[in-house]
């Protein structure tokens, strides 16, 4: 059992619910609004520096009834310690915790990833978009095990959709606000554009 | 100036002045008739926005660089991925064990072998298996091996990327040696699936060991060759010094692994410091870069191909007799003619592909210092024979998450080099 458990108990007290122990490996799971200021405790501490950010993930059981959790794998370069680091979300309330990016810069695409597979919103993260999948997927969350392995449109219509794709999605209007040519887009684009709708798929009428 | 041109020859012109310099071409405006060109505009203050990719030859695969520049200076990267997404970690969970060995091939299709034996380590740390001495060694030949294919086309690729051909054509060249070694074992150059849960799925060929010291032998007076033309070449250390700079801090907080984190001068390692398949009695360095540039990159790839020869030599030196599986055939196939003749293993064989291999209540996490990082798989598993999540760690992805910062401010042709720097294989970043 690694020593930062009770360490962690010691200074947060109840906001430790609970510690584990699999395959050799600590579990500390731990209240979803305090994340950060745990998270940030572990990482500066003089004899935790826990100061690299393996990996940011998150597991959904097969019982429904389970919450999700969200998985932070920390490791100490300095002590060669590793802790995995857990939080719970019930599913019956906003599946929301708070960005880890003001810590580790190397969250960024992580937490983005696990926003786009999990649907998991990170508050305070600078740039949350989908990553793997394009931006205006519009199936759902992949790694939800309510999503069905083939997707949940069928075929044909994933293949309408694919071939209606709106070409003004392929670039945000942060990118085409860089290019001079923006300013040479079709005035009702660039409104579009302006107010967010970015990527709409248009419906099948063929209007936009 | 004795030797004329080929088309002068063949125009009939000796195509020197009188002062025996070649003529030169006038250009447009000079001919007569042709109008003067336009003063060009000033441009001054307008950036330009350059998509680059998906198909491209530099990018590696397909990534998608939005690159604003401000002339030849990239002011912002805006990297799209996913173009490769296949949904691995969904497919998983859908799948025995064994059968998702498959999969991590197509991951890092570059390495595929230390992919196979991440999985089978990360597994058998989940169902609590101990692997023989034998396996052990041979899944370290695989590493090893994997490491040294992984770096001669990261080094070949990015001399192209940088102007370089010939490095390219010695290092495929040493390649293929190597992969006919991986196919004679395997049977498969690319998708390799190796390993099996509680051990390998054959044993090395007869004549393995041989032709293995005989190519590590050759790769040394290659890689020698390279050093030469690269290291100290002008131009190499031109186009890679100073380029793309990350500090010891910065890596660190970008989650860098690999090569990317120890070329800034950070000394971590999977292999030394969380040690798996018994590194730590092997005698090896780690090397690590001070400036954290492209060119230490370089040098931290180039020497660890080295300490890779001196692991496998120390591996062929130790390989012990016996078997590579373990004994407990509810984990692995018992063999065909048993399988055939004696009702218990026909019972085994039954339960294995029909069933799967159940994993007890409980997760694991266990990574590997593949060629691109830490490469780590995460399984959570619920008592059946699939997990209920199987996470990969991407070192290649986490990665190419700092190319947007360590690009900024340098010329466009430099974004080329210091994405080449990354080493990123699309299978893993986007799985």
């Amino acid at each position: 059992m690694n020593p930062s458990a009770d360490a962690l108990r010691r200074q947060f007290g109840p906001a430790i619910r609970r510690v584990t122990e699999s395959c050799g490996d600590t579990i500390v799971t731990i209240a979803p609004g305090r994340i950060r200021e745990i998270l940030a405790w572990l990482k500066d501490t003089p004899d935790q520096v826990y100061n690299y950010l393996v990996d940011v993930t998150a597991v959904e059981y097969r019982d429904a009834e389970l919450p999700l959790e969200v998985v932070y794998e920390l490791f100490s370069l300095d002590r060669k310690v590793g802790l995995r680091v857990k939080a719970a979300l019930p599913k019956d309330a906003p599946l929301e915790v708070d960005s880890v990016v003001p810590l580790w810069a190397g969250a960024d695409w992580l937490e983005r990833e696990v926003y786009d597979m999990f649907g998991i919103t990170f508050r305070g993260h600078p740039d949350l978009r989908r990553i793997l999948m394009w931006e205006t997927y519009a199936e759902g969350h992949p790694l939800r095990k309510d999503f069905p392995l083939r997707g949940r449109f069928s075929r044909s219509e994933q293949v309408r959709q694919a071939l209606n794709a709106n070409p003004e999605a392929h670039y945000s209007l942060e990118e085409l606000g860089i290019a001079e040519g923006y300013h040479d887009l079709p005035p009702d684009m660039r409104a579009r554009l302006a107010r967010g709708e970015r990527g709409r798929i248009p419906d099948a009428t063929g209007g936009r | 100036m004795a030797v004329k041109r080929t088309l002068d020859v063949a125009l009939g012109t000796t195509g020197l002045d009188e002062r025996g310099l070649p003529v030169t071409v006038p250009l447009g405006f000079e001919t007569p008739g042709a109008t003067a060109v336009e003063e060009a505009p000033r441009l001054g203050g307008e950036h330009m926005l350059l998509n680059i990719g998906p198909q491209h030859p530099a990018t590696h695969g397909v990534l998608r660089l939005v690159v604003e520049l401000d002339g030849e200076v990239v002011v912002r990267v805006i990297p799209h991925v996913g173009y490769l997404h296949s949904g691995f970690e969904k497919l998983g969970e859908y799948r025995h064990y064994n059968q998702i060995v498959p999969l991590t091939d197509r991951m890092d299709y570059l390495a595929p072998m230390a992919n196979n034996v991440c999985l089978a380590l990360a597994v058998e740390k989940l169902m609590g298996i101990e692997i023989t001495e034998r396996c052990k060694v041979l899944r370290v030949i695989a590493c090893e091996i994997s490491r040294i294919i992984s770096h001669l086309v990261w080094l070949g690729t990015t001399g192209i990327d940088i102007g370089a051909i010939t490095p390219f054509l010695w290092m495929f060249q040493e390649r293929e040696k190597f992969y006919n070694l991986q196919e004679a074992w395997t049977g498969a150059r690319l998708t390799t699936s190796l390993t099996r849960i509680g051990g390998l799925m054959a044993d090395i060929p007869d004549g393995f060991e041989a032709d293995l010291r005989a190519h590590c032998r050759s790769l040394l007076t290659v890689m020698a060759e390279v050093d030469r033309m690269l290291t100290r070449n002008g131009i190499w250390a031109g186009r890679t010094q100073g380029i793309g700079v990350l500090t010891a801090e910065e890596a660190i907080n970008m989650s860098m692994s690999g090569a990317m984190l120890r070329a800034s001068g950070v000394a971590y390692d999977v292999r030394k410091d969380r040690p798996y398949l018994d590194y730590e009695t092997y005698d090896f360095e780690v090397p690590i870069g001070e400036h954290g540039d492209v060119y230490d990159r370089y040098l931290v790839r180039f020497e660890e191909v080295l300490q890779s020869v001196r692991l496998l030599e120390q591996a062929l030196d130790r390989l012990p007799d016996g078997p590579i599986n373990v004994a407990d055939h509810r984990v692995i196939l018992p063999p065909k003619h048993a399988a055939m003749t004696d009702m218990e293993s026909m019972i085994h064989h039954f339960k294995q592909v029909m069933e799967g291999v159940p994993a007890p209540v409980g997760e694991a996490y266990c990574s590997i210092e593949s060629p691109k990082g830490e490469l780590g798989y995460y399984f959570v598993s619920d008592g059946t024979a699939k997990p209920v999540r199987w996470r990969v760690r991407p070192p290649a992805f986490i990665n190419l998450s700092a190319l947007a910062k360590m690009s900024q401010g340098h010329l466009l042709s430099d974004l080329i080099a210091i994405n080449a720097s990354v080493d990123i294989v699309m299978g893993e970043v986007d799985r």
